[in-house]
């Protein structure tokens, strides 16, 4: 089910919550609702639930407008931070809790439920109480209580945050499984920018209400439209310099420059992510921090005033006050207006 | 690596169970325990078995279970007995129902709750002679609201306080009241405890209100819900404080007709000096709600989740 706002607004008392404009969902993807907190993507989820009212604008899901329906009226379900199980039934009981409530037959409700039990890989703990159950299970049971009345759209939100990281690593992957098993359209709020990079087919990145980028994950990352979005994505983050432009070229330093086709009044910020920076003979730098990440190695050096972040390969074995040689390359570097952070793109680029 | 050996943690004061030092820490609370709890009852126990025994000189004589005999024969006893069983039967669950209701309706207030919360609450901190003074005025068959009240319905005025088939109803109908303050609080605190985020998963999935108040409310207020049920039975048990201030003290209303369990030992000790058969009636007190406390006990574990 294809899921579509128009000019959603939701103001709480002298703030605008949450204002999206034009938004499509797509139907039978995997949506991440990214942001900081409170960006108001929780917000923009109890509002697609029914949950909350908005304030203005309209909620189509398909050719549906279901702005005016009660929650239960509109074929979701959701997934709560904590869960919301109830702790006094069984996960059987907690399943099959929104069946018993559209009087489907006793035996269809026993069915569904161990269906959805297998699907979430949890067939062994349906007698079960959820304070019996480890973090990453009572996740499972609320996915399957979710999914059990085969809603139009599945939100979850925050739906990994109250888990250990090792536990976040594999639910994460379970719900992307269970997504495309299940090609229900789902939506998934968080803050984390690595889950939503790692798992969604695309991610909507808001910030005070409004969205900034809707793309896929890989686009937003290698692309982004504006200074927010660069800073967001992306681990270590991007690293900004005030490098001079002249004669169509970006100096990095005064022997080292870059050919940059852009016309720009005004200030100019260039971002750098950490892994546009190799090994090679362009610059000399001396490296003040070392810091071994497992899978590769971050460097910081100064430059340009600040402070630069690389990251090197992990054979590579440096030390702190080092001086080695360094190269950029060009495809990871982006201009920015210093003043609005929207994005500078080179000539041929436009 | 050598495994430490697991139990109490070490203790900085050293080997409390015989450090002369702890136990002097601990005389004064055993003291107070002593004179005010555990002499009593001993006394209580004491004084129980004699046959006769006279306060003034503490000196008992017979030693044997006739006072329980004549208490347990005694007419007023037996009343006591049924008038408290009402009291417990009756009022407590009504004081719950009421309770719980008001609560569930404080609880479902958007604005205005704080004003409702000291409303109900009022009662709790009013002493309750005063709050009997003024039931003595409600139920005054002349010029008692509750007559007044009762005559647009077309009944007849009763006489609420001097009608001994009636005194026991008004004195029920007083602790049902002076009740439910400390009850509207533990179940606004109750539900409190629940997290909203139940109800909205509830919600989400269309369940009716009934389900939701009997599949989700209770189960998960059955902790507090037993809690009160516990405190309201002890307390119903213990109703005095209401008979006294309807009456004075001076009698349990005509006729003795609303005596109840407690006045019945108050009565028996201060108006008419029978120590032994207050203390007996003391003891077969205790028994009953021993007894009952057990059961309690034993149901919860059935029903009561407690999460």
């Amino acid at each position: 089910m294809e899921l579509r706002l128009k000019n959603l607004v939701k103001d709480f008392t002298g703030t605008r919550a949450v204002d999206t404009g034009e938004l499509t969902i797509l139907d039978g993807k995997l949506t991440g609702l990214l942001g900081p907190s409170g960006c108001g993507k929780s917000t923009l989820l109890y509002l697609i639930s029914g949950l909350q009212k908005p304030t203005s604008g309209r909620i189509y899901f398909g050719d549906r407008d279901v702005t005016d329906l009660p929650p239960e009226k509109r074929e979701i379900g959701l997934v709560f931070q904590n869960y919301a199980l109830y702790p006094h039934m069984t996960v059987a009981q907690n399943i099959a809790f929104p069946l018993v409530n559209r009087k489907v037959k006793k035996a269809e409700i026993r069915e569904r439920t161990a269906k959805m039990a297998s699907l979430v890989q949890i067939e062994e703990l349906l007698n079960r109480k959820p304070n019996q159950l480890s973090g990453g299970q009572q996740q499972r049971v609320a996915i399957a209580r979710a999914l059990v009345k085969r809603p139009e759209i599945l939100l979850l939100d925050e739906p990994l945050s109250n888990l250990d990281a090792r536990l976040r690593l594999e639910m994460r992957e379970e719900i992307r499984r269970i997504q495309t098993e299940t090609g229900v359209t789902t939506v998934f709020v968080t803050h984390d920018q690595e889950e939503a990079m790692s798992i969604t087919d695309e991610i909507i990145l808001m910030k005070k209400g409004v969205v900034q980028q809707q793309c896929g994950p890989q686009q937003m990352y290698l692309d982004p439209v504006n200074q927010f979005v660069a800073s967001f994505l992306g681990s270590p983050p991007i690293d900004y310099f005030r490098f001079p432009l002249r004669d169509g070229r970006l100096w990095i330093t005064e022997g080292y420059s870059l050919p940059m086709d852009v016309r720009h009044e005004g200030g100019i910020l260039t971002g750098i992510r950490p892994e546009a920076w190799g090994r090679g003979d362009a610059l000399q730098v001396q490296i003040q921090t070392v810091e071994h990440r497992g899978k590769d190695t971050l460097i910081t050096f100064g430059l340009a005033g600040t402070r630069a972040r690389a990251l090197l390969d992990i054979t590579d074995t440096v030390r702190p006050g080092e001086t080695i040689g360094v190269t950029l390359r060009p495809q990871f570097l982006y201009l920015f207006d210093a003043e609005s952070g929207v994005r500078i793109r080179q000539e041929e680029e436009q | 690596m050598s495994r430490k050996k697991i139990g109490r943690p070490e203790n900085p004061l050293g080997n409390t169970r015989f450090s002369g030092r702890a136990y002097l820490y601990l005389l004064p609370a055993f003291l107070v325990l002593a004179v005010f709890v555990l002499y009593p009852i001993v006394m209580t126990l004491r004084m129980g078995f004699y046959e006769s025994y006279v306060y003034l000189t503490d000196v008992g004589s017979g030693f044997g279970l006739s006072s329980f005999r004549y208490v347990l024969r005694d007419p007023a006893f037996q009343l006591a007995i049924r008038n408290t069983l009402i009291i417990v039967l009756v009022g407590v669950p009504i004081t719950i129902a009421l309770a719980l209701g008001a609560a569930l309706f404080i609880n479902s207030l958007t604005r205005g709750r704080g004003v409702f919360q000291t409303i109900y609450f009022i009662p709790y901190v009013t002493s309750t002679i005063a709050i009997g003074l003024a039931f003595r005025w409600l139920f005054h068959s002349d010029y008692g609201y509750v007559n007044y009240v009762l005559s647009f319905f077309g009944v007849a005025p009763q006489k609420w306080l001097t009608d001994p088939n009636l005194t026991v109803v008004s004195v029920t109908i007083f602790t049902i009241w002076n009740g439910l303050a400390f009850k509207i609080v533990l179940f606004l605190a109750g539900l409190q405890k629940i997290d909203p985020q139940y109800y909205q998963a509830a919600r989400i999935d269309g369940t009716p209100p009934r389900r939701v108040f009997f599949r989700i409310t209770m189960p998960l207020l059955s902790s507090t819900f037993w809690m009160v049920v516990i405190v309201s039975v002890i307390h119903a048990f213990k109703t005095y404080n209401e008979v006294y201030s309807m009456y004075d003290g001076k009698s349990a209303g005509p006729g003795n007709s609303a005596i109840t369990i407690v006045y019945y030992i108050y009565d028996m000790f201060f108006n008419r000096s029978q120590v032994h058969y207050a203390s007996a009636a003391a003891i077969i007190f205790l028994l009953i709600v021993l007894a009952l406390t057990a059961l309690q006990k034993w149901i919860s574990k059935r029903f009561v989740h407690y999460v």
